[in-house]
């Protein structure tokens, strides 16, 4: 894959209008699984939307609903204005996909796929394009070779440059990262940031915290088939700055002492509990004067431990708070 | 109408039958060809002549049509399932494509392999015993028009099925009795009364009957009859495929 130069260089200011919106989308499978509870989400155009959450959360259920795998039982999606059902041929020439699983045929050379895949998707050949997106994807040299005699990264790839052979203005990566070796994933990370600057829309699904944080510009968590958040990611990070330190007291407390009654501090309702809030990153935690205070007070405890929030955390508790 | 994608479907289908050219081409042909020795030349020569028509001669229109649907039928099954049992169903799921754009595709391709093959059984034949076509232009129409339905029922099994089994269990089950049952190998004149009126619930009587008219000239039942038989056939699958499109059964959750 090309080095990117111009990692440094300000990004162009990326249009804030809508290429995606989803509006009270619901999913529930034959099983009866309700996948999707009333999904409302609007992406940017040419923004990287990172889209976090637990294993069966419904982030691939939303993509697959998006793209056209999955039939929505409710609400509605439309990619560019285009209704993705009623005008599914406009709005689905715009998305390209790259799926969780490994999917590929066995038998074809790498660049038969690729060609399938730009005719599929209503393109006419052009070979000097798939030529250009296998030479990005470093796949150049195994055009010829039969996608089964491929590794799982190279598989990765190819199903990469599958997605980007119609030239797609909006570009879904479902985990792309799982199971992928470093080198890939950073090849994969250059790959979309410049994939942004030539315009291209990126939405990707994650459990990995630190890809949303590498990468995004905002960060949607869903959970339980339903979006309890959506924002820019420099307000996120200033959340997951938090750390906690919990102390376990030798005797419980009725309340705390005038002087302890800060905002970062939280008695738990049992009175065993204090809980004190503190930034990580900052070089004035304010711990060494707590226990200070603590010891001056005569309150003793017998255990502490520090947490730093995971983002489901984080954002669940938040949601509690708001609900 | 999505013009590439009809054609990027169709030429992947075609290329996956140049890649297994010995399955798809050469074990028919030497199946048949064991046919022709059998019942041909050895057994063949002891039969009396049937309408008219050596026995040899006979069972050549009911051998191309016993390829020919087992071939449409396996061809398109596996065409449609395999994309299902590996997961690349998603990108044609994804693309803009139409259903009717996706039939034309893959049941296309099934129908154009089974023609050619079906053309290359017809030479085999010819090695074996010596025959005539009456009326070449019915003979291509039969063969087109049988190989697409039965593309589309193949095309209908392979959606249908959800594991191996099942894709070989309609071919073995149903369409090979139903072949062996439908007159290829004698008239259905030969039969009893009762099971010659049984037979007519048959659909593969009235096709190999219409097939062999188009070399003979004669038949079991009127060419007529036979055409608009398969024309009936052809558009009950299509209503099936249709409405399995519009419910997304086992394609799209």
């Amino acid at each position: 894959m090309k080095p990117l130069d111009d990692r440094q260089a300000p990004r162009p200011a990326a249009s804030q209008s809508t290429v995606i919106s989803v509006s009270q989308l619901s999913k529930i499978y034959a099983s009866g699984f309700q996948a999707l509870r009333n999904v409302n989400l609007d992406i940017r155009r040419q923004e990287i939307f990172a889209l976090l959450g637990p294993n069966g959360a419904g982030k691939t259920t939303l993509i697959s609903t998006i793209c056209g795998i999955v039939s929505p039982s409710s609400g509605r999606v439309s990619v560019d204005g285009h209704d993705i059902v009623r005008d599914y041929r406009a709005a689905r020439t715009r998305i390209g996909l790259v799926p969780q699983e490994l999917s590929t045929d066995a038998f074809e050379s790498v660049w038969d796929t690729v060609k399938f895949s730009r005719g599929l998707f209503g393109k006419g050949p052009n070979p000097a394009y798939i030529e250009k997106i296998l030479k990005d994807l470093s796949l150049w040299d195994k055009r010829d070779t039969k996608i089964r005699a491929l590794s799982g990264g190279m598989k990765r790839r190819v199903m990469i440059a599958k997605a980007l052979s119609h030239e797609p203005e909006i570009l879904f990566l479902d985990e792309p990262t799982a199971g992928v070796d470093v080198e890939l994933r950073r090849d994969m990370w250059d790959m979309v940031r410049r994939l942004r600057e030539n315009g291209v829309t990126i939405i990707l699904t994650t459990h990995y915290i630190e890809e949303a944080e590498e990468m995004a510009d905002r960060v949607g968590v869903i959970r339980k088939g339903e979006i309890i958040l959506v924002e820019d990611k420099a307000a996120l990070m200033r959340k997951l700055g938090k750390k906690q330190l919990t102390l376990h007291l030798q005797v419980p407390l009725q309340t705390l002492p005038p002087d302890l009654r800060i905002p970062q501090l939280d008695l738990s309702a049992d009175g065993t509990e204090l809980v004190y809030t503190f930034d990580a990153q900052s070089d004035q935690t304010g711990i060494g004067e707590l226990l200070r205070r603590l010891t001056e007070h005569g309150i003793d405890f017998k255990d502490l431990n520090t947490s730093q929030s995971s983002l489901e955390e984080i954002f669940v508790s938040l949601v509690g708070n708001h609900a | 109408m999505n013009i590439h994608a009809i054609k990027a479907i169709y030429v992947f289908e075609m290329a996956r039958m140049f890649r297994t050219l010995l399955q798809s081409i050469a074990s028919p042909v030497i199946s048949t060809s064991l046919y022709f020795i059998v019942f041909g030349s050895a057994i063949g020569g002891r039969m009396a002549e049937i309408d008219g028509v050596s026995y040899g001669a006979f069972i050549v229109p009911g051998l191309i049509m016993l390829s020919i649907l087992t071939t449409s039928i396996s061809n398109a099954s596996f065409g449609i399932y395999m994309p299902k049992f590996s997961g690349t169903i998603y990108e044609v799921l994804s693309a803009p494509i139409s259903a009717i754009e996706i039939v034309i595709g893959y049941v296309g391709a099934a129908a154009t392999k089974s023609i050619i093959l079906g053309l290359i059984i017809l030479v085999t034949a010819r090695l074996f015993v010596s025959f005539s076509i009456a009326h070449p232009l019915t003979m291509l129409g039969f063969l087109v028009l049988t190989s697409v339905t039965f593309s589309l029922f193949g095309f209908i099994i392979g959606i249908w099925a959800d594991g191996f089994e099942k894709l070989q269990l309609v071919p073995m089950m149903i369409v090979t009795p139903l072949t062996f049952l439908g007159g290829s190998f004698y008239s259905i004149n030969m039969l009893p009364p009762f099971w010659q009126k049984v037979t007519l619930f048959n659909p593969v009587v009235y096709l190999v009957s219409g097939f062999r008219w188009s070399f003979y000239g004669v038949s079991d039942v009127a060419v007529g009859i036979s055409l608009g038989m398969t024309f009936v056939f052809m558009a009950l699958c299509l209503v099936i495929v249709s409405i399995m499109f519009r419910t997304g059964y086992r394609l799209k959750a």
